[in-house]
């Protein structure tokens, strides 16, 4: 626990996790470039930049839970960044379905959006995206407050659920759910262990409570 | 290997070292050479070359039937031999030319049956010999809004239709495919109702432009494509062209197909491209080509009217609103 923390706390880890985190960007980018991409590349670019997406998020919300099942607690320095990963995948993502699927043409855009229930609840997940990644730093969790901050930032467990509603309804069309039940277990047993987490405070914070009544 | 699996063809089909076997070696030895891959990207490189090994030719003659040769560029063999769907062997548009190998498609027999006067089951042999090859250069046109020009090679399904004489009650055409769990690992899995079978309208069947398909690119079929036989229905999305056929039914009611089966409200029993007819989760007012010029940048293209052949199928839909029956 201490060696791993100890590693967790050298300067060293942030641009680790920061080189690592960008690989699959730098992978996507050097397949558009060099046609290593099969053969509809925009379609992979689409595919590829909205998985890392949903894995970045799956990765920020295991921060916590691991942290208290391993006592990594040096963990928490690191989330914001996954946080913030997450965010920059989901932009560069939404820029390819502009871009690559409908050309830049704002017009084409806004009407495709409520013809595709599952891109407006992709955008929908990116809007209330952004105010998370608004007040990442740390003048905007003082300017809040931190409980503020905290119910703010609350809303993470609603655009999880947004983003697997989003790639439940683009694999439907595919009849193939196999891939998308991972990524429905992996934010099922994260937001679970946060119910359960949340039960128990409420199961010891009652009685004390029922006294002070 | 994949050529002793062919050497009881007829005398049409020539065999020959393809060009991207030989090919396929050198690169694959090159690559080892250098020492670049490790052993188990070597096997993947073999696996590769295995896809993209070629079969045998098969020699056609360009087809005379009326808009049956686009003049548009041909998708590279490439693409169109490893991003298609085949479910089969899986739902990723890659998995087809990664997993088909292990098709056998021979022995092969199809089943003619049902409202005919002459009932027959053919052999693949006997069917490559029913009429003369024609090479017809295709749009294809996938639900899922990409497409391709590919040139196949068959004859109008209409002249196997008129051999086995149907009857006055076949109004429907019922195409029912191979489903081997030791050949397909994608029956493993649920997603469609095995085996996957399509239909089409009698009239829609005796359209010359509605091919059985042996082979493409001046070859017999890859087993990721469809072989040894299949249905091309180039002014219909891509899935109503069912791949490795082993039964054609005759019948005079309307098919259960498996799209319908598996999800009604999106998928119809016509299923004919129609850029006004939106799929309930997408536009199908344009299309991406793939291979196109421009690369990821290439404007995506407008679909067209039954992918370009209304002059020609037009009249098979006259007074019907296709909106209702899509």
């Amino acid at each position: 626990m201490v060696v791993v923390n100890r590693f967790l706390l050298h300067p060293a880890a942030k641009p680790v996790l920061f080189a690592l985190a960008l690989l699959p960007f730098a992978q996507l980018l050097h397949g558009a470039i060099f046609d290593g991409l099969g053969p509809n590349p925009a379609e992979a670019l689409l595919r590829g930049t909205g998985d890392w997406v949903l894995r970045m998020l799956c990765l920020t919300l295991a921060v916590t839970p691991l942290r208290e099942w391993t006592g990594w607690s040096a963990l928490a320095r690191l989330r914001r960044m996954l946080g913030l990963f997450t965010y920059f995948y989901a932009v560069i993502h939404f820029l390819c379905y502009a871009w690559l699927d409908m050309g830049f043409v704002p017009g084409d855009i806004v009407r495709d959006i409520p013809k595709r229930p599952f891109i407006l609840v992709g955008t929908l997940a990116l809007l209330m995206m952004t105010p998370l990644a608004a007040t990442s730093f740390n003048r905007a969790i003082r300017a809040l407050g931190a409980a503020r901050w905290k119910a703010l930032h609350r809303s993470v467990y609603a655009i999880a659920l947004l983003g697997l509603l989003h790639y439940f309804w683009m694999r439907s069309a595919k009849n193939d759910f196999a891939e998308w039940s991972v990524y429905a277990a992996a934010v099922a047993l994260l937001l679970g262990w946060r119910v359960c987490a949340a039960l128990r405070r409420d199961g010891r914070a009652g009685p004390t409570q029922g006294q002070a009544a | 290997m994949h050529l002793m699996r062919h050497r009881a063809l007829p005398a049409i089909v020539a065999e020959i070292t393809p060009r991207e076997v030989y090919e396929g070696r050198r690169e694959w030895m090159r690559r080892l050479a250098a020492g670049a891959l490790g052993a188990g990207l070597a096997a993947w490189a073999a696996r590769d070359a295995r896809a993209q090994a070629r079969v045998a030719a098969l020699s056609a003659v360009r087809s005379a039937v009326a808009g049956a040769v686009t003049v548009e560029k041909p998708t590279s063999r490439n693409d169109a031999t490893t991003y298609n769907n085949f479910y089969e062997f899986g739902t990723d548009k890659s998995d087809p030319s990664r997993h088909a190998h292990t098709l056998k498609t021979r022995p092969w027999t199809v089943a003619v049956e049902g409202e005919v006067k002459k009932p027959r089951l053919f052999d693949i042999d006997a069917l490559l010999k029913l009429a003369p090859m024609e090479e017809r250069i295709y749009r294809l046109r996938c639900v899922e809004g990409w497409s391709m020009v590919i040139p196949w090679i068959g004859w109008s399904l209409a002249e196997l239709i008129r051999s086995v004489e149907p009857t006055a009650n076949a109004k429907f055409v019922e195409f029912v495919t191979l489903a081997d769990p030791a050949q397909m690992p994608g029956l493993r899995s649920s997603v469609l109702d095995w085996p996957y079978t399509e239909a089409l309208r009698i009239d829609e069947a005796m359209h010359p432009l509605a091919l059985l398909a042996f082979g493409m690119y001046g070859e017999l079929l890859p087993p990721q494509n469809g072989a040894p036989v299949r249905l091309v229905v180039p002014w219909k999305y891509g899935f109503k062209s069912a791949k490795a056929i082993v039964k054609i039914r005759f019948v005079d009611r309307q098919p259960q197909t498996a799209w319908v089966k598996a999800a009604a409200q999106e998928y119809g029993f016509y299923s004919n491209v129609n850029p006004g007819v939106d799929h309930p989760r997408w536009s199908q007012a344009t299309e991406r080509r793939i291979g196109e010029e421009g690369g990821i940048f290439a404007k995506k293209r407008t679909t067209l009217m039954f992918n370009g052949y209304e002059a020609q199928v037009g009249q098979l839909y006259a007074g019907m609103d296709l909106a209702k029956h899509f």
